[in-house]
């Protein structure tokens, strides 16, 4: 039930390619283009960062694995443009053809204002009626199987790997905006988010080293009590 | 391959509509949005001006510097980092909840994103390649000793590893050990040591720079 992206803890993967220490910020100049095309094309507003993660995340797993980094960004900025409506896919195969100004058009991020709306961010903490269940030092439980529980097959932030293990909370952050539901127009319902660490003994049939942690974020909702 | 052959009503599949050259890919959607009036040509010059020259490791350095330097504003830094990174007007997108981390010689930490490429913009700018690989995705949870090795480091005998996996929009930075005999350095000099991988976790800093 997991998807192509979920790839913590898999095996195969060979080793890691170090890149020179003066390596270029943007290896190919498209891979710069790419990554500020998908900023501008945010900026328009017509989705968040959990719908836009989600829509990489749909790629196939044949596509997911193929395409480069910045050919995954390519495909999901595409995605979300068709899927929200902003373009067609006809609008897509035809960048020849005359356009007129887009209803959005008064939206477009113009470069004086560049600076300063990437210096602004996107929060994603927001106050919350839902109490914090834990606090740091508790011992909980992830849920036992990680899943979007709202959307068959939807976004969800438990990694496949840490579904069903007992940790312990070691930070508390706050309320944040839950992307189970944000990534699908359910609302942003926020929630209390923790880092809870799980022996790597836990997570592991072999762990590399017994002392060893991995510590995730995780939203009260992937969460119990440890009993 | 999938997307040689789109359903034409499936958004995961719309960049398929583009040419096959993901150049060329870039160069069509940008005429389209820019025809339409939704892209700026210039504001994408100006984004990616920001992040190749104006942020990128050299803010975390010089975070890491004065951490080394102070030892109230390292406390504070552990404490709150959001509100410290903030007076030093560093702060944006994909920073914009920071927690830094210190390596001690019980505790070596490390980042990942296993499920994207969640990193600390603001403070490292934009992840290299490596970060962003499969490799490291799937292997830094499960074997991060093994992908220390790969980066030509080994830890001392006894030093537990905490692997940050970053699933929320929480970003973590790791404060390095500082090196041995680099203790009559200022600032500057110590900013100059710490190198963009000790702060993801998978180097260590040195004195003078490259010995370890």
């Amino acid at each position: 039930m997991s998807r192509v992206h979920d790839m913590g803890g898999r095996f195969g993967d060979g080793p890691v390619e170090v890149d020179a220490k003066d390596a270029p910020v943007f290896k190919e100049d498209w891979h710069g283009r790419a990554l500020a095309l998908t900023l501008a094309s945010a900026g328009l507003g017509q989705w968040n960062i959990d719908t836009s993660r989600h829509m990489r995340e749909r790629l196939s797993p044949q596509d997911y694995t193929a395409f480069s980094y910045y050919e995954k960004w390519l495909a999901g900025v595409a995605g979300l443009l068709v899927e929200t409506g902003v373009l067609s896919a006809h609008d897509l195969q035809s960048p020849e053809s005359d356009a007129e100004a887009h209803p959005l058009a008064d939206r477009a991020l113009t470069a004086d204002r560049v600076a300063t709306v990437l210096a602004s961010g996107g929060p994603a903490d927001r106050p919350s009626d839902v109490a914090p269940q834990f606090k740091p030092g508790d011992k909980v439980r992830t849920v036992a199987h990680a899943g979007n529980r709202f959307v068959d097959g939807g976004h969800t932030r438990l990694p496949s790997y840490a579904a069903g293990v007992e940790g312990e909370v070691v930070l508390y952050h706050g309320t944040h905006v839950f992307p189970d539901r944000s990534a699908h127009g359910l609302g942003e319902a926020p929630e209390p988010l923790y880092a809870v660490a799980f022996p790597a003994t836990s997570l592991w049939v072999i762990a590399e080293d017994d002392g060893d942690e991995v510590v995730l974020d995780l939203w009260q909702s992937y969460l119990e009590p440890a009993t | 391959m999938a997307h040689d052959n789109p359903h034409s009503d499936d958004p995961h599949h719309a960049h398929a509509h583009l040419p096959p050259d993901p150049a060329l890919r870039v160069k069509a959607l940008e005429t389209i949005l820019t025809k339409r009036g939704l892209v700026d040509p210039a504001a994408l010059d100006e984004i990616i001006d920001i992040y190749q020259n104006k942020i990128g490791p050299q803010n975390g350095a010089r975070v890491v510097a004065k951490a080394w330097s102070d030892p109230e504003f390292k406390a504070r830094l552990l404490a709150d980092a959001d509100q410290v990174l903030r007076e030093m007007d560093i702060y944006g997108r994909q920073g914009e909840h920071m927690v830094v981390v210190e390596n001690t010689p019980e505790t070596h930490n490390m980042v990942v994103c296993t499920l994207c490429s969640c990193y600390p913009w603001p403070v490292l700018g934009i992840p290299p390649a490596w970060y962003k690989s499969d490799a490291y995705r799937a292997r830094a949870v499960r074997e991060p000793r093994k992908v220390l090795a790969d980066f030509g480091v080994t830890l001392p005998e006894g030093t537990k590893v905490r692997v940050w996996d970053s699933t929320a929009e929480v970003r973590y930075l790791v404060l390095p050990m500082r090196p041995e005999g680099s203790d009559g350095l200022d600032e500057a000099a110590l900013a100059a040591l710490v190198n963009r991988d000790s702060m993801v976790g998978t180097a260590l800093t040195s004195f003078p720079e490259g010995t370890v």
